[in-house]
């Protein structure tokens, strides 16, 4: 379990002169569940869209199984076929069914059979549990069932890691918790996951590390544990507190 | 030009008028539709596919190609399209020998790919962005995308403007009647001046103007219907 995935090298993103982050480093291991956490503006992220180079960094390197794909000549429409990602805004296809919409990468991208594609997008909506929901179109669903669309989306591609990006984030109190679901237990089922979220509560239950990020900067990184009982930094131990009581409810809710 | 057909009923002798029948003059400047037809059949056709290329080129195509395009379509968005007309049927006839019904058509496929390209682009920036991202992170390429992602979803938005587009090329291809196509408006103008019958002829052109916008139009409108995406059942 202690093969590295994803490493992250002094990594440094600027738009013009404005810094988003600088110097991050970061390891991710299989299987693990990584949560990205920090107030807004704090380019978790671009850091995330820099992962699997839809942003293009400006300084440092990134290692996707061993293999640096910041270098030079790199096949970059290849890497983002092994990295997974999930949107706050679910960005489905409009014009695609759900069905689809997990279609679509596995003809165009895996060129996989149409029949053989056909399944497997079947295989990972039922995954997600919206087998009956498969020829819905995007503007038939709830915003949950859209997000879970969305990663069943990206887990048909079979990634080597799934980013979500405030996978949460835009979703009504109720569906929240749907979406936290699946991604539960996708986690139990041993997916390495890179998360940005404010869901305190799935961080502690499911995070195997929690990264408090602030000002481009990590600030501090373990443990859930050690970050909300033990925190080196006392301005850590205040952001966890104030959005575990901001967010708090409506998870509660969900 | 001579007349190549009149209404028997209607004398030519001035002075000398009949009652007219309005059947037969409709059907005398209907027979024009044919190159109303013709103009407007190689016009929007030619401007529809010039103006998809450049709308993805202005898009993708880097920052230097869209400012060329950019004062491409400005410049010829510019220009009255029966400037451009006389421009190609006068001043070019010099070194090629057009038809006026070609440089007719011609000229007003030219200023339609400028405005059908601003259409599309319109369709195309309302469209990518998001739906672009998450197409790559799939693992598509750019083409990929634009093919099967951004194409269908700026198509159907781009099809009330085009609409419009298509109404004004109908209408525009009156023009070509200044350099003596007999399309509707030039045999009504013909069958005014023989009969005297001003009215009865301009209607009759304002008429078939109308029914060929407005079943244009209803096409259209259906095409958009069958092509729109469902939300909530």
């Amino acid at each position: 379990m202690s093969k590295p995935i994803l490493t992250v090298k002094q990594l440094t993103k600027r738009y013009g002169s404005n810094t988003i982050f600088e110097n991050i480093d970061l390891s991710v291991n299989e299987g693990d569940t990584i949560v990205i956490i920090g107030p807004s503006g704090t380019g978790k992220s671009t850091l995330l869209r820099c992962l699997n180079l839809l942003t293009k960094p400006d300084g440092g390197q990134i290692w996707l199984d061993q293999q640096e794909i910041t270098a030079k000549g790199t096949d970059e429409d290849r890497v983002r076929q092994h990295i997974g990602m999930v949107f706050q805004n679910f960005l489905l296809f409009n014009h695609l069914t759900a069905l689809e919409n997990v279609k679509l990468g596995l003809v165009r991208v895996k060129h996989m059979p149409e029949k053989a594609a056909e399944q497997k997008a079947m295989e990972e909506l039922t995954r997600v549990g919206l087998a009956d929901r498969a020829g819905h179109y995007p503007g038939q669903l709830s915003g949950g069932q859209q997000q879970r669309v969305g990663i069943a989306r990206a887990l048909a591609m079979d990634p080597r890691v799934m980013l979500f990006d405030e996978p949460t984030s835009a979703l009504d109190p109720e569906l929240i918790g749907e979406v936290l679901e699946v991604m539960r237990k996708l986690a139990l089922d041993g997916m390495t996951m890179v998360v940005v979220t404010h869901e305190m509560g799935f961080a502690r239950e499911v995070a195997d590390r929690i990264v408090f990020m602030e000002r481009g900067k990590i600030v501090e990184e373990g443990s859930p544990d050690a970050l909300f009982y033990h925190p080196k930094y006392e301005r850590t131990r205040e952001f966890l507190w104030k959005i575990t009581e901001l967010y708090g409810k409506k998870e509660a809710q969900s | 030009m001579g007349i190549p057909f009149l209404p028997a009923s209607v004398s030519t002798e001035h002075g000398d008028q009949q009652p007219v029948d309005f059947s037969r003059f409709i059907q005398y400047i209907a027979s024009g539709t044919a190159y109303t037809f013709g103009v407007t059949l190689i016009a929007l056709p030619s401007g529809l596919l010039i103006g998809l290329v450049l709308a993805f080129a202005a898009v993708y195509g880097g920052k230097l190609a869209g400012k060329v395009l950019d004062l491409l379509s400005t410049i010829l968005r510019g220009i009255p399209p029966i400037v451009l007309l006389f421009i190609l049927y006068f001043v070019m006839s010099g070194t090629i020998n057009l038809s006026p019904f070609w440089a007719g058509s011609i000229s007003l496929g030219i200023i339609s790919s400028a405005y059908q390209m601003e259409i599309f682009r319109g369709a195309i920036l309302s469209v990518s962005g998001e739906q672009m991202m998450a197409s790559r992170a799939i693992g598509m390429s750019k083409m990929q995308a634009i093919r099967y992602v951004v194409l269908p979803q700026m198509i159907r938005l781009a099809i009330p403007s085009w609409s419009n587009e298509a109404a004004i090329v109908i209408k525009d291809s009156s023009l070509v009647y200044a350099i003596g196509v007999p399309e509707i408006l030039r045999r009504a103008q013909l069958i005014s001046a023989s009969t005297h019958q001003p009215f009865l002829a301009y209607i009759s052109a304002a008429l078939i103007y109308f029914v060929l916008v407005f079943v244009t139009n209803r096409l259209l409108g259906q095409v958009e219907r069958k092509l729109t995406i469902p939300v909530n059942p």
